[in-house]
This record gives structure tokens, C-alpha cells and sequence, in this order.
């Protein structure tokens, strides 16, 4: 359903496309990182921004990202709202200082004399034989942050509009984009030919402005039998699953994990008594865990079986064994099954 | 199970080469020694030039191991770095660093006598913040570390409101959030200070490139101690500065200890802390930081470089801490006891009055007076101040605010947490309790 204004996009054309429309409707952001300029991106996020919009609007950091992430909250006090890329997950730790302590408390501390309007963009999750350190999944690191906002798209058309959301939020935002799905949805089948995004509904992206609100989720589908709590990849991992299986599961993509839509989580698991929370990162105090507890607490008196998760496992992600350590279509219909046995 | 031997023994050597030795720095004095100071090198009052701000940082290398000097040690102001003040500015300049000292004083012993948590005195560093922030326009951005609290005094902002935030009481605009002395204050362009070492390095950079990236004339400045630079945030800082030109004013209070530790722990024994700016190929200035003018012509000199495209400046003020690292520290456990006394630098605030008093623009019964007179004024002060409360003598902020400015909305979770903790507080005080 292509309206007149829409275009056919993958996840990384959508996301330059919200920057691109931010750029030009508000003078005060500025995108930056490691190869973001006149490269435009290691993955093409930024490809063409520099050339459109400027030098000192798009640029290239040193390979440093605690200057990235604390040159940024200095940008957001001086009253520009940037665009931070972290080239990879795996690397914003050494930026993890300025954003836990700095973007994420200046509001706070200085009671509003100071706040931080940034957003930081950057590819995470694996599948793409990454290893451990192209591939991890750190978004639980993230939402144990009081003062940050942790946001993950799952295609393209959520992808713009919550980038563009996120671009115009008042408060830190932390955008991780799973890159395995940055050129078309992934089944969980590695061995399977990619789909590309533009057999997918949602690859028709208005080429405007356009915003989706932080804090909602979308019922990816909607089903009786077992409420499956996922986000980024593990969506369309689960939607495969699910559908090849026959199973009345509904699928909510969680959109934003902070804050987090419980009204649509509760709803759910009220209506299937069941629920199947799936994510790519570690398990032990994983995002899965916090879900687990506020499913367990809402929702104790209409659940019919025990909150499952299907994870990643504790450990770093392994290079070739990668797809042994990929929560895929195994490990999900085991606890499928499992959850639905009674 | 069999013991599987170690890849390569420990503690044995590899070959019959002589052993390698780790060093570990250690101050010269310690608690009960005589610190003796007379090889510490004090070039002549005029032997360092002054180049012209435009000059290419590695022209002018040798100022990182040199010294700006203005004042000699009889009061007299010499060589190409005297900012010919005019007297009044002068008085100005000692007023505010008389009154930073008797504000310190008159805190720290708020804080013993348990009105507050927590101080931190500047004694000693006084010229480092009031002098700096003298030289630069009041519209500039300070981004302190913790002990610039001359920056607010030399801005002429309340007293009361400094007082207020040390208290956490009804009058603190932080609403009791931060531990005393990290205040924030945008209208005086005072950035909030962060309790983490160096972290507002690499943000006065970032303002500096947004002022810079949108043809403002405004520059930042920015604080941290000897002991801080060696954190990353240091080096990521002269970084992005260097590669976007950001015009930005490095300072590092090199007062010789971070708390227990002497300079040597951030690399002092090996070089100067101004000469960190060789390797980033921006200029650097080592100043004698007892000497108000030698501190304002440097910081002046650096401003006009900044504010003319011509770069970032890292300054080190070579100074000493006078007293403790703050009010949970005890210097005599670690340091010796005469180190302030014999440090051949003097006192910023004596030296001052003396070049004044030498120019005849001042005397000792005006001096007296003044010290009266400040004093009153920050005596004063702190009784309007503590009518708006001091800390644990009562609650002064409504419960509710703990939860506010999280984000800018609250979400739902953190309602939820509020309602909690408000219901706590009846099951504490009775169910009539109710929220201010």
C-alpha cells in the first residue's frame, strides 16, 4: 500500500531518510561519528548527509567514543540536538561514563537548568558473523540507566518514525538498530535466501515527516493462545516460527523497552494466559528478566504456565559457532511447545 | 584431576638478563619530614615571552616547561606577560579572592559544625578561578571541576544561593539533588559539576564546537586538576579540540595533590602537565597560579587566541593545595605538615595585596577593613541562608520532586515509584501524613 508520497525503503534508507527530514526542518542537529561524513556511514546510514546538508551539520569524530558521547552532551548544553552514531554496539562502552553519569543525570542534577536532547544511534545483534565484538546486544545495560530512553526499531517504516521521534525528545535516547535486518526482515533461517524489505509491508515509507511516539508497542499480530514479547530481529524470527507452526500466538514488537508499553503487555497476556519473552542478548539480567518480573507481577492470577524466555546464552558471542548461540527457530518452538502443553 | 603447570612460571626469571624494577612514585615528604622546596625552578619574572597569540603551537613549545610570571615576590609587576590592570580592576580582583576565602572559611566550619555533609575549600587556588574567570567575558561558558567556586564569586552570583545549594535546604534550585558545592548556574555560565572526574572536559569542548559551528563569538573554558588529567575524558578532550580547532580554554590546577596522591601518580615526576599539549599540537602555558596577573594574562592571551580562530590553549597553573582535599580529608596523615608554608610560590591573596600595596593603591587598614567587611557580609549571608534550613534538620523539598526531571515527563513506572514511596511515608509519620 504504497501512498503518493511513499518510497520503498530498507531499514538503513528509512534511517538516513529521518535524519535527512530532521536535518532540514531543525538547524540546531548535527549528525556525527566515525565515518559518518563524506563516507557516509559504515553501513550507508549517513550516505549522501554531508554532501546535503554540510560539513559543520555532518562530520567524521576521532575514534573515540567518550569524546563522541561527552562532546555531545557539551553540543546539547549549548542548545544543538545531536546525532551521535556509535559505529558498532560493542564499542559505546568506553562512552559508557558520559552517558550513565552525564547525558542521562544533567537534567536531573541541574533540576532542568541543563538537558540533553541527543540520540545515539547504533547497530547492534548478531547474525551477520560479527563476533564478539560486532555482535552483542547491550540494551539491557541501557535500560538500567535512570534518564535514558532505549528505543529498537524492527523495519523501516518504525525505524523513521521513531528516529524522528527520538531526534526531537528532550531526553537522551539510545537507538539500537538491528543491522542483521538493516537490508530485509531475517526468518531465523540462516541458510534460507534473504528476503529483501521491499516484499514487506512495512518498506513503504513516506518520505516526510512523519513520527511514531516513544513508549508504544505495535501488535504484530494478533492471536489467543500465547502472548510473544519480542523486539528488533526476534520479531520476524518469531512471526516465521509462529507461522509455520500454525500457532494463535500474538506478537507484540515492544518498540521502545523504556518506557516501556505495559498496558499493551498486561492486555495481552490477560487475553492468552500465556507469554514467550525471546531476545538475542544474555539471559542473566537480561531485558527478558525485567519482563518476566512485570509479567509475573500484573498478570500472576491469569497465567496459565510459567513466563518462558528464549535468549541468548551467557556467553561472548562466539564467531562460527554463531548460529548454535542464535536463539532460532529450535530453540523458540521448544519453548513454544513447552508453554503451550496444558 | 592432573595440575596442569602454568604456561609461563611466575616470579622466575626468563633468563639470566637482570631483573626489570617497577617504579612507584613517592612524594618527597611525608608527614613529620621538612619539606625543603629550594630546587623547585622559578625562572626570572620576565624571562618567558610572550608570543603573539596567532603563534603556531610548535613555535612555542618552550612555554610548556617554562613559567609566566607577573608578579615578583616584592609586589612589583615586570615583563612582556603584566596585563597592566588598572588599579580599580585590581581591587576588584582581590576583593572577590577575599571573598572566596572568607567564604570557604565560614562553610567549612558550617560543615563541622554538622550543618552540611561535605566542603571544599579553595585556599590557596583562589587566583586559579577568580583571575581566569576575570580575564574572559561574562558571557563565556565555564565548565568547573569542584573547587572553581571563585567562577560564581568572581560572576557576582548570590552568595545566598551558593549557601542554599551547600544546605540543600528550601532555597536550593537543585531541590537537594547534588552533594554541596556542585552547583549549576546556566545564567552565569556556569555548567552543572559533575562528581566524576574530568567528565566536563570533553562537554566544554562539544559547546565550544556548537559555538563555533554557528558563528557565535563565544568560547568555552573548562577546569580539572593534575590529578584528573589522567583520566581518558582528559585525553579525548585535546582530541576532538585539536581536530576541530574548538576554541576552548584547557585549564589544569596543578595544585600537587588529588587528595592522598602527589602529582607523580598522574606523571608528574616526568614532565610538566602544560607539556600534555605538545603531543596534540595545541599551544600550551605553564603559569605560576599564586600570581593573580600571571594567571589573568595567560587565560587573556588564550581567550584572544580562541576567540580569533587560532585554537584551544591548555594552561597549567602551578600552585599548591593549601588545605585538606575536602572536609572527609586529613592532609596530615599523608603529607607534610609545613608543605603550604614553605611553598616558594606564596599565598595568591598576600601577593596581590602586596603588588597593590607597592603601586600605593592600598594599605593595611583598607585590607583590614575589607577582610571585616566581607566577612560580615558572608556571615549575614549564611543566617538569611539557614531560615531557608540546613542539611537534616527537617526534610525541605517536596517528596515528589525525587522522581521529577528523571525525564522530562514522567513515565508510568516511575509514577508507580513515586505513589510507593509517597504511601511510605504515611506508614512512617501516620495516615493523616500528607505531601507538602
Amino acid at each position: 500500500m504504497m501512498s503518493a508520497d511513499s518510497k520503498t525503503m530498507n531499514m538503513i534508507e528509512a534511517i538516513n531518510s529521518a535524519m535527512d527530514v530532521m536535518l532540514g526542518r531543525d538547524d540546531t542537529v548535527v549528525v556525527m561519528g566515525e565515518d559518518v561524513g563524506y563516507f557516509g556511514g559504515v553501513f550507508r546510514a549517513t550516505a549522501g548527509l554531508q554532501k546535503k546538508h554540510g560539513k559543520t551539520r555532518v562530520f567524521d569524530t576521532p575514534i573515540n567514543e567518550c569524546g563522541i558521547i561527552g562532546v555531545a552532551v557539551g553540543m546539547g548544553a549549548y542548545g544543538l540536538r545531536p546525532v551521535p552514531e556509535i559505529q558498532f554496539a560493542d564499542y559505546i562502552y568506553p562512552g559508557l561514563d558520559q552517558l550513565v553519569s552525564e547525558a542521562a543525570r544533567l537534567r536531573y542534577r541541574s533540576a532542568n537548568d541543563f538537558i540533553c536532547p541527543m540520540t545515539v544511534r547504533t547497530p547492534f545483534g548478531g547474525g551477520i558473523f560479527g563476533g564478539q565484538t560486532h555482535s552483542q546486544s547491550p540494551e539491557s545495560i541501557m535500560t538500567h540507566i535512570c534518564g535514558v530512553k532505549t528505543v529498537i526499531p524492527s523495519n523501516p517504516y518504525d525505524a523513521k518514525g521513531l528516529l524522528i521521534a527520538a531526534i526531537e525528545d528532550n531526553d537522551p535516547v539510545v537507538f539500537l538498530e538491528p543491522k542483521r535486518i538493516y537490508n530485509g526482515p531475517f526468518s531465523g533461517y540462516y541458510d534460507r535466501p534473504v528476503e529483501p524489505w521491499s516484499k514487506h509491508v512495512a518498506s513503504a515509507v513516506p518520505e516526510g515527516y512523519y513520527r511514531i511516539d516513544l513508549g508504544k508497542a505495535a501488535t504484530v499480530r494478533e492471536g489467543e493462545a500465547v502472548t510473544v514479547l519480542a523486539y528488533g530481529t526476534m520479531v520476524h524470527v518469531a512471526k516465521t516460527i509462529i507461522e509455520e507452526r500454525g500457532i494463535d500466538a500474538e506478537i507484540l514488537d515492544l518498540r521502545t523497552l523504556l518506557p516501556l508499553d505495559i498496558e499493551a503487555i498486561e492486555a495481552s497476556v490477560r487475553k492468552t494466559g500465556r507469554c514467550l519473552i525471546i531476545h538475542e542478548a544474555t539471559r542473566t539480567s537480561g531485558f527478558g528478566a525485567e519482563l518476566a518480573a512485570l509479567v509475573q507481577e500484573r498478570c500472576f492470577y491469569h497465567l496459565e504456565a510459567p513466563v518462558e524466555r528464549v535468549t541468548g546464552f551467557d556467553t561472548p558471542y562466539p564467531h562460527s559457532l554463531e548460529w548454535a548461540y542464535f536463539p532460532g527457530p529450535v530453540r523458540i518452538a521448544t519453548a513454544l511447545d513447552k508453554i503451550l502443553k496444558d | 584431576m592432573p595440575e596442569t603447570p602454568p604456561k609461563r612460571p611466575m616470579g622466575r626469571p626468563a633468563s639470566n638478563l637482570p631483573p626489570l624494577s617497577l617504579h612507584i612514585p613517592e612524594p618527597r615528604y611525608r608527614p613529620g619530614d621538612t619539606p625543603d622546596f629550594s630546587d623547585v625552578e622559578i625562572p626570572a619574572v620576565d624571562a618567558t615571552p610572550r608570543p603573539g597569540e596567532a603563534t603556531k603551537a610548535d613555535a612555542m613549545r618552550e612555554l610548556c616547561y617554562g613559567l609566566v610570571r607577573v608578579l615578583d615576590f616584592d609586589g612589583q609587576a615586570k615583563g612582556p606577560w603584566n596585563p597592566n590592570l588598572a588599579p580599580d580592576r585590581l581591587r576588584t580582583m582581590l576583593r572577590y579572592m577575599m571573598l572566596l576565602r572568607a567564604f570557604d572559611d565560614r562553610m567549612f566550619r558550617a560543615q563541622r559544625q554538622g550543618k552540611t555533609s561535605f566542603y571544599m575549600k579553595s585556599t590557596g587556588e583562589e587566583a586559579t578561578s577568580v583571575a581566569s574567570t576575570m580575564a574572559i567575558d561574562r558571557s563565556d561558558m565555564c565548565f568547573p571541576s569542584y573547587r572553581q567556586q571563585g567562577i560564581l564569586i568572581a560572576r557576582d552570583y548570590p552568595l545566598i544561593q551558593m549557601m542554599n545549594q551547600i544546605y540543600s535546604n528550601r532555597g536550593d534550585h537543585l531541590l537537594g539533588r547534588q552533594l554541596p558545592i556542585m552547583y549549576s548556574a546556566p545564567e552565569h555560565g556556569f555548567f552543572s559539576v559533575s562528581g566524576n572526574l574530568a567528565t566536563q572536559y570533553p562537554q566544554a569542548v562539544g559547546w565550544a564546537m556548537a559555538s563555533a559551528s554557528k558563528g557565535d563569538s563565544r568560547i568555552a573554558t573548562v577546569w580539572c586538576g593534575e590529578g584528573s588529567s589522567a583520566e581518558g575524558d582528559f585525553h579525548s578532550a585535546l582530541t576532538f579540540a585539536t581536530v576541530y580547532n574548538a576554541p576552548v580554554i584547557f585549564n589544569v590546577v596543578n595544585n600537587q595533590w588529588a587528595i592522598s596522591s602527589f602529582s607523580g601518580f598522574a606523571g608528574g615526576e616526568r614532565t610538566t602537565f602544560a607539556a600534555r599539549a605538545v603531543g596534540y599540537g595545541i599551544a600550551g602555558l605553564r603559569v605560576d597560579g599564586n600570581d593573580a596577573l600571571a594567571v589573568y594574562a595567560a587565560t587573556q592571551w588564550a581567550a584572544d587566541r580562541a576567540r580569533t580562530n587560532n585554537g584551544p590553549t591548555l594552561i597549567e597553573h602551578f600552585t599548591y593545595r593549601a588545605e585538606g582535599h575536602s572536609t572527609s580529608d586529613d592532609p596530615s596523615a599523608y603529607r607534610a605538615a609545613q608543605e603550604a608554608s614553605a611553598w616558594p610560590f606564596g599565598d595568591p591573596v598576600a601577593r596581590l595585596r602586596q603588588h597593590l600595596e607597592a603601586l600605593g593603591e592600598w594599605d593595611a587598614e583598607r585590607h583590614e577593613a575589607q577582610r571585616t567587611e566581607l566577612e560580615e557580609l558572608v556571615k549575614t549571608t549564611q543566617k538569611q541562608s539557614e531560615k531557608l534550613g540546613v542539611l537534616g534538620h527537617g526534610m525541605h523539598q517536596p517528596f515528589e520532586t525525587m522522581f521529577q526531571d528523571v525525564f522530562e515527563d514522567m513515565p508510568w513506572h516511575l509514577q508507580e515509584q513515586c505513589d510507593q514511596m509517597l504511601a511510605e511515608q504515611k506508614t512512617k509519620f501516620g495516615a493523616d501524613w500528607k505531601p507538602e
